[in-house]
């Protein structure tokens, strides 16, 4: 079988995309990518505004998750149960979510009944009501959801994590808030997170499927267009307080579960595919990685083991996760940062760096099988400053990546004396200590 | 303010026509002379292809006090052949830049990779080859051993919540292996070996116990050519067994069970009721358990979210749901998160109220249409997702259902009325019938 797949290792001749990315200008000045695919009658519409729950006034962690969670919860002339009934009776799909860095919309919306359901859409983003009762209702969904994170080990050891590394800036805090501040948020705090994080400088847009550029335009001018023109400010560019070491958080379950990070890269530096590569060889995909192999093929001591490079808005950071019993945390995280030293010290191999080239390469185009998922990819290139062109030229620049970069790449930036895990639950023989 | 009722009817008159026709005629079925069945469902736009192999064994069907060989045997099959090395399996994917993986279920266990459409031929080959020449050492079996234990860790024992899942499900069945836990009873999992994952390798993998599922940028007749050459030569088990498991005897009384463990910071109630499963060619049934599970607990106009957390306050969540695609009798499930101060209690008796009053007034005709209505539309948002509708179609055939019985589905659902869903909660939603767990923290001693 060996031989068979050397042959096979080339490039995928096919590009990424059947369709192109159209760039469109709405009459009212909404940019937005729109790809044209006219084979099923519904569109996918992807919007999102920059900022997020990283615009929470520090008197109000939560204001902007609890204003997105009320953002279905009754608009214009409709309360919440009539807004549901009428969405309902369209089968549009509406979702509303929130990021540290964003709050995302995505709706599909069957061709037929398109007017209908965008102007739907429009009330939720536009004119929501933050009626009391539907205040106090998502405020307890919220609250029972904080409840459950307060004891549930992966959420623990994140929180505690985002705590210790992100200091006082707004990432430091769990996106819902905390239980007092939920508590305390007025109606006023989520008519103000309203209204400068649903914003028009702040929006990204792309549409995807049965719609035209004539037929978008005004639909986005319809949805949109009443909104605010600004935003709060964005928050600064975070300080990582990143020690090294070990912080355990005592809690009795058996297995331990455990986070780390050392400093990542921003997406525009231009060792960026460099690192990327590099990561993949490292913890990144699926079975193939070192850290798999090290921590869960040969040893045993996890079911998965991950790293990946989170790039934010204000932070970058070079993190992954791993959980073990807590009688073998100690030697998986023994293991991780053997790993992490040694591909600092050694580098990778020309038949690692030709063999995560050509999954990077090949799984790329996979990605775009289907309108929402394609609506999401291209909305995230847009936060990204990225142009439609770099779905054409990605796997170049993947390619570009030579051994000698990657290497360099390896002996700058991998750092395992900063290399900082936060670990929750009853690990034996770690000793706990933050440098 | 728009006017449903008038889109609903020109909608519904619309979709009537060329939208569910159009979703079944991609997909194209045929069986190997060795008894291997493919199904074939094209979808031309992006140049991927899913590819699944399906087979009819999962844990339920696991001898007694083997619980978890199944889902085993699964993480095995990536350790290697006569002709692949260990973990070779997985990176020849990955250096086609594909993924794979598998997943193990009661009644079925599923391998499958994405990857570029011009690499079918490599991944069949390679999935064709295991499916008959596997070969285990225990320098791999023990350490994946410690693996899966790690798994049930992460999935189980760090939860209370998937622990009382785990006890509710015991709970339930009293004599079908459905009560033991897909990735099993963690004595059991410590003793599996090597001897265990072949001898249920050998008796249950084979073509005429095995499903083909591609979806995506391929054509009938190239797969109809590749299956054929890459499966068709496998002999098949002339031994296979019929998959009879021991069935639950009728239930007289109801089963209460109460998981206090420390990590519990949010409370909860869960139900459940012995229910019947889809038949072939007599689904009518359970397309009336499955609006029932959607009437009373989908979306924010269920019955269950208008009364629990919109009038009385009681819930700050509610789920009811119905996994009818099942070989044996399944369960119908609901779940009450009450709301601070609210008590289980108290949760449990207004869950009850509830139910008993749906089943005097029976549905809102106006939900029930939109309900409906959804469901015709989900015809059209499901052919953009070709991978959901493969594995739809894998896990209906390797339940007990055929192809037809999947695509006659969707109309089954249209034309429940709303007698047959009140006659069908009457005849499941019996407390005498029922299971009921509350996850709660331990009482505070003074």
């Amino acid at each position: 079988m060996k031989h068979l797949v050397l042959s096979l290792v080339l490039m995928l001749a096919a590009a990424p995309l059947h369709a192109e990315i159209e760039e469109v200008t709405s009459p009212g000045g909404f940019d937005a990518w729109l790809v044209e695919d006219h084979s099923i009658p519904f569109v996918a519409l992807e919007i999102r505004f920059r900022g997020g729950a990283s615009l929470d006034a520090p008197d109000a962690q939560g204001a902007t998750n609890l204003m997105v969670g009320l953002l279905e919860e009754g608009a214009g002339e409709l309360g919440a149960q009539e807004f549901a009934r009428a969405r309902d009776s369209l089968a549009a799909k509406f979702s509303y979510n929130v990021s540290d860095d964003a709050v995302s919309v995505s709706a599909q919306m069957l061709t037929e009944n398109r007017d209908e359901a965008a102007a739907l859409l429009r009330s939720s983003l536009v004119a929501p009501r933050f009626d009391e009762d539907a205040i106090e209702r998502v405020r307890g969904q919220v609250l029972s959801g904080l409840r459950s994170a307060q004891t549930d080990p992966r959420s623990m050891a994140s929180r505690a994590f985002d705590s210790l590394v992100f200091g006082d800036h707004p990432y430091s805090g769990p996106i819902e808030g905390t239980t007092d501040s939920v508590e305390a948020l007025s109606r006023e705090y989520i008519v103000a997170a309203h209204e400068t994080a649903l914003t028009r400088e702040r929006v990204y847009i792309s549409a995807v499927g049965d719609i035209t550029a004539e037929k978008l335009g005004p639909l986005l001018d319809k949805v949109l267009g009443d909104l605010p023109q600004e935003g709060a400010p964005l928050p600064a560019e975070a300080d990582l307080n990143l020690p090294g070491g070990v912080q355990v958080e005592e809690f009795e379950t058996p297995q331990s579960v455990a986070v780390f990070a050392q400093t990542g890269i921003k997406r525009d530096d231009p060792d960026f595919f460099a690192t990327y590569v590099l990561n993949h060889i490292l913890g990144g995909g699926g079975f193939e990685s070192r850290l798999q192999t090290e921590v869960r093929e040969k040893r045993g001591l996890t079911y998965g083991v991950y790293s990946y490079l989170s790039d934010k808005d204000a932070a970058q950071l070079w993190a992954g996760s791993v959980s073990s019993a807590n009688d073998s945390i100690a030697e998986a995280i023994r293991v991780i940062r053997d790993e992490w030293a040694r591909i600092g010290d050694e580098g990778v191999t020309e038949e690692e760096l030709r063999d995560a080239k050509t999954y990077l390469t090949g799984a790329y185009p996979l990605r775009f099988d289907g309108n929402s998922q394609i609506a999401n990819i291209a909305v995230g290139m847009q936060m990204d400053g990225l142009s439609p062109d770099y779905i054409a030229n990605r796997n170049d620049m993947v390619e570009a990546v030579t051994l000698e970069q990657i290497n360099r790449v390896a002996r700058e930036r991998v750092d395992p004396e900063k290399l900082t895990f936060v670990v929750v639950g009853q690990p034996e023989g770690l000793d706990g200590s933050i440098n | 303010m728009p006017k449903p009722s008038v889109w609903l009817f020109a909608l519904a008159a619309w979709l009537s026509l060329p939208g569910i026709a159009l979703a079944a005629d991609n997909v194209t079925t045929f069986q190997l002379d060795n008894g291997m069945n493919v199904v074939m469902i094209e979808d031309t736009r992006a140049p991927v292809v899913t590819h699944m192999v399906w087979y009819r064994v999962g844990a339920a069907d696991e001898p007694p006090g083997q619980s978890g060989i199944a889902h085993f045997l699964e993480h095995l099959m990536f350790k290697g052949t006569e002709k692949l090395e260990p973990g070779e399996f997985s990176s020849v994917v990955a250096r086609n830049g594909g993924s794979d993986n598998a997943f193990t279920s009661q009644d079925y266990t599923a391998y499958f990779q994405r990857i570029a459409a011009d690499r079918l031929g490599l991944v069949m080959g390679m999935e064709a080859d295991r499916m008959a020449n596997l070969r285990l050492t225990d320098d791999e079996v023990l350490p994946e051993r410690d693996v899966i234990l790690e798994e049930r860790n992460q999935r189980v024992e760090n939860s209370p919540s998937a622990l009382l899942r785990e006890q509710h499900s015991a709970a339930q069945y009293l004599n079908h292996p459905y009560g033991d836990p897909i990735i099993g009873w963690r004595q059991e999992m410590e003793e599996l070996d090597r001897a265990a994952a072949l001898d249920f390798y050998e008796t249950h993998y084979a073509p005429n116990n095995a499903v083909l599922v591609v979806a995506g940028d391929a054509s009938p007749d190239e797969v109809r050519k590749l299956a054929e050459k890459h499966y068709g030569g496998i002999e098949p088990n002339p031994d296979l067994l019929p998959r009879t498991r021991p069935q639950e005897p009728p239930q007289l009384a109801e089963r209460r069970l109460t998981l206090r463990d420390a990590r519990v910071s949010q409370p909860y109630l869960s139900r459940s009721y012995l229910a019947p499963e889809r038949d072939s060619g007599a689904q009518e049934e359970a397309a009336a358990l499955y609006l029932l599970a959607q009437v009373l607990g989908s979306g924010q106009t269920s019955v269950l979210n208008q009364r629990l957390q919109i009038e009385d306050n009681i819930a700050v969540q509610v789920g009811a749901w119905y996994s009818g695609t099942s070989l044996d009798d399944t369960t119908f499930n609901l779940a009450v998160v009450p709301a601070a101060g609210v008590t289980l209690q108290q949760a449990e008796e207004a869950l009850d109220d509830v139910l008993t009053e749906f089943v005097e007034t029976g549905p809102d005709a106006e939900h029930l249409n939109r309900i409906k209505m959804q469901l015709r539309a989900e015809e059209i948002y499901d052919r953009d997702d070709a991978s959901a509708l493969a594995r739809r179609y894998g896990q209906a055939l390797t339940s007990g259902l055929t192809v037809e019985d999947v695509q006659a589905w969707p109309d089954i659902l249209q034309d429940v009325t709303a007698e047959q869903i009140v006659a069908a909660a009457e005849r499941v939603l019996d407390p005498q019938k029922s299971v009921t767990g509350q996850l709660l923290a331990p009482e505070v001693t003074q």
